[in-house]
């Protein structure tokens, strides 16, 4: 009996505008407008200016923890591009930032959020984006059942979830993947592979040489795209998009990028990083490659640039002002949605904070006369 | 032998123990995220993969429930894992493995496999980490027989308890405190193990019983020295392990007391609390002169924002009052 190939595959990897700002013209064709670009470059330095800030209000104590997005911000823009505002769903980790910025999350959510604060997790109504996930790889699943809500309603709109490469050694990403698949439910899994997981290498996650091959053994799509590359990322996500739209099947996008900054503002990344690996990395820093391509276009110069970093910078005063602005909450409000419609007994407990350890007895916390505390 | 005024941290106290441990019996080794390469996420290994190398102190992929249940395999093969969950939180993903299997290893086989896994990590809230990553798990996982559980509140015992630990023959939960970690203690340089199942009197007074157990032991210690102010004396007892649960030191100090208090940083909805008050009733009714107390958690999921994160939280303040209610 002859052996048979019994299943081939491989991967391909999309570059579209190299690390030098060079733009392949004819895989460009139908991406993005020139307009579409600039804005996108604006909003690179806001973001990057917004990152910064959160940096410096950690240092200072005024944000409690921070995990920075710099490096990764074109895998982030390109794919809340190719998602319609509005209409699709965002299922994100926490290193997405722009996305959700442009699917009309106030950045001030987010630092809120960071500052320690769970309304900052209160997403506005109308944002179609999920509060930032915490314990690593849940919120996949929460996307393929936002998919499957979507087919069973005949709608025609599409999720997309965002995680890390460390993510995929999650049992969750697995299943995740298989119910997609076997539901073939409108959905794009979105990897943001930026080569660490906290301390750990990419390599030390996983024996497979991508992670987009993994989709393989799941009977989805997956690509590999230049994940500093705008163009790529934007034309990636488009396709898979459309392709889960019209019940073609799930695609996992392999964005290689890599995580310029700390895993988080508690973390220094030099104790386990080599410069020289940083530093080349930096080279491929999307905001380098997009301002290149956008001079060699006619479409950015000086002047530009040095009026969009000063825009870049109110935009971020003004969030921390924002953000900052918001009062403390109460302390009664710990006892708001829990359930859909509050309990008697814990109704009582909110409105006289006499509970069973806080207020049952006025003296004992110093809490319950103002029902505040300052911190 | 004069003793030694050594003091060492929580973290350092934890580091000895698992060091001295693996110096000792090469069977034992240490995995997790982080553990290696980086230190340990709360540089509770620090030094170590230099010590032992990357075969015993072993840096894991994201899967807390593979870790888990990898451990559960390597301990019926006559290996001693130590497991080191970043927070005691992310242990959740891997429930089915540590609460489904380990427990009822040995006795699904007939007493033949045991499961001589230490599961260890952070655990508690106080840290403004956010309701998903804030979880005590000693209310919910006491609930399954078949593990033991240690919950150190200062650096001698948690030396001590984590020696034991990883010779114990059965499974362990061992709890830490990411906010004790830099608490400084006494911890001997000489060799010591502290025994499971032995309560430790930590104050001594005759007006009431504060029973306590991990972190929030500290809190009662607190409580009893402002309480001395006025001239209220308590016993302070510290379980140091939840199961098995020192109960005959509780009661032996209600009978003295006649009054208790458990202070417990878990929901107060079958908790700790709810077992040792039950336990109280069950054993001492009749020494008791006002019905027990317990100081828990309100019972929400634990509020992010600072401010809402103290008020929720068993402090001092909400002890003393408990005990000059027990005296009212
Ligand atoms: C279930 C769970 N385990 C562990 C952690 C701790 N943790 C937080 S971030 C992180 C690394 C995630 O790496 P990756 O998925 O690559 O995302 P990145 O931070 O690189 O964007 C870990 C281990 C967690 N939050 N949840
Ligand atoms: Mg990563």
């Amino acid at each position: 009996m002859p052996v048979r190939t019994a299943f081939a595959a491989q991967i391909e990897h999309l570059q579209i505008l190299d690390e030098h700002g060079k733009l392949d013209e004819r895989l460009a064709q139908g991406t993005l407008t020139d307009e579409q670009v600039v804005f996108a470059y604006e909003r690179m330095i806001d973001y990057r200016k917004l990152d910064e800030i959160a940096f410096t209000l950690q240092r200072s104590g005024r944000m409690y923890t921070y995990p920075q997005n710099k490096g990764q911000e074109a895998a982030a823009l390109g794919s809340g591009l190719a998602m319609r505002k509005g209409v699709d769903f965002l299922v994100p980790c926490y290193r997405e930032n722009a996305a959700l910025f442009l699917h009309g999350l106030p950045p001030e959510c987010i630092f809120l959020h960071w500052m320690g604060d769970e309304r900052g997790n209160a997403i506005p109504s109308g944002v179609n984006v999920t509060p930032i996930a915490i314990p690593i790889g849940t919120q996949m699943l929460h996307a393929v059942g936002l998919a499957w809500a979507y087919k069973l309603r005949k709608e025609d709109r599409c999720v997309i979830t965002y995680f890390g490469d460390g993510a995929t050694s999650e049992g969750d990403f697995h299943e995740a993947m298989n119910f997609a698949t076997t539901f073939n439910v409108p959905c794009v899994f979105f990897c943001q592979n930026n080569q660490w997981a906290i301390s750990v290498p990419r390599e030390q996650q996983t024996a497979s040489e991508t992670v987009a091959q993994k989709a393989i053994a799941y009977g989805a799509r997956g690509i590999q795209v230049d994940g500093n590359d705008l163009f790529a990322v934007y034309k990636a996500t488009t396709e898979a998009r459309d392709r889960a739209r019209a019940g073609g099947g799930i695609t996992l996008i392999e964005a290689i990028t890599y995580r310029l900054g700390d895993h988080t503002t508690a973390d220094d990344a030099r104790r386990y990083r080599d410069t020289a690996e940083v530093e080349s990395w930096a080279a491929k820093d999307p905001m380098i490659r997009t301002r290149k391509y956008l001079e060699s276009k006619g479409l950015w110069d000086e002047q530009k640039q040095a009026a969009a970093e000063e825009h870049g910078k109110a935009f971020a005063q003004d969030i921390v002002r924002k953000s900052e602005g918001i009062a403390k909450p109460e302390v009664r409000e710990m006892f708001d949605h829990l359930y859909a419609e509050i309990p008697d007994e814990l109704r009582r407990q909110r409105d006289t904070l006499r509970t069973h350890s806080l207020g049952l007895y006025p003296e004992q916390s110093g809490l319950a006369v103002s029902g505040r505390r300052g911190s | 032998m004069t003793q030694t005024a050594r003091e060492i941290q929580f973290r350092e106290a934890l580091r000895e123990a698992m060091s001295e441990e693996m110096r000792r019996d090469d069977r034992v080794f240490l995995m997790g995220e982080e553990v290696a390469q980086y230190n340990g996420a709360y540089k509770v290994s620090q030094g170590m993969l230099d010590e032992f190398g990357p075969k015993r102190i072993i840096d894991s992929p994201i899967s807390e429930n593979g870790f888990a249940g990898l451990a559960v395999g390597a301990a019926m093969y006559g290996l001693r894992p130590i497991i080191e969950f970043m927070s005691w939180s992310f242990s959740l993903v891997a429930a089915d493995q540590i609460l489904n299997n380990v427990p009822k290893m040995l006795y699904m086989s007939g007493g033949q496999w045991g499961c001589p896994v230490v599961f260890r990590g952070n655990d508690g809230a106080g840290g403004q980490l956010g309701s998903t990553h804030s979880w005590c798990v000693e209310g919910l996982y006491s609930n399954v027989p078949g593990v033991k559980i240690a919950i150190p509140s200062n650096p001698y015992d948690a030396k001590g308890l984590l020696k034991t630990a990883i010779r114990d023959d059965d499974p362990v939960f061992f709890l830490e405190s990411e906010r004790m970690l830099g608490d400084k203690g006494h911890v001997p340089a000489e060799e010591y193990t502290v025994p499971f199942g032995e309560a430790a009197l930590r104050r001594q007074g005759d007006a009431c019983t504060l029973v306590s157990f991990g972190r929030p032991v500290n809190f009662c210690l607190e409580a009893a020295d402002e309480l001395r102010k006025t001239g209220i004396e308590v016993d302070v007892l510290d379980m140091r392990t939840i199961r098995p649960l020192d109960i005959e030191s509780i009661i032996r100090s209600v009978r003295k007391t006649g009054r208790v208090v458990v202070v417990d940083q878990c929901w107060p909805f079958a908790s700790v609390a709810s077992e040792v008050i039950t336990q109280v009733c069950e054993r001492g009714f009749d020494y008791l002169d006002h019905q027990p107390l317990r100081v828990n958690t309100e019972d929400v999921p634990t509020p992010y924002a600072k401010n809402l994160e103290y008020a929720y939280l068993p402090n001092k303040e909400k002890i003393v009052a408990a005990v000059r209610r027990t005296l009212a």
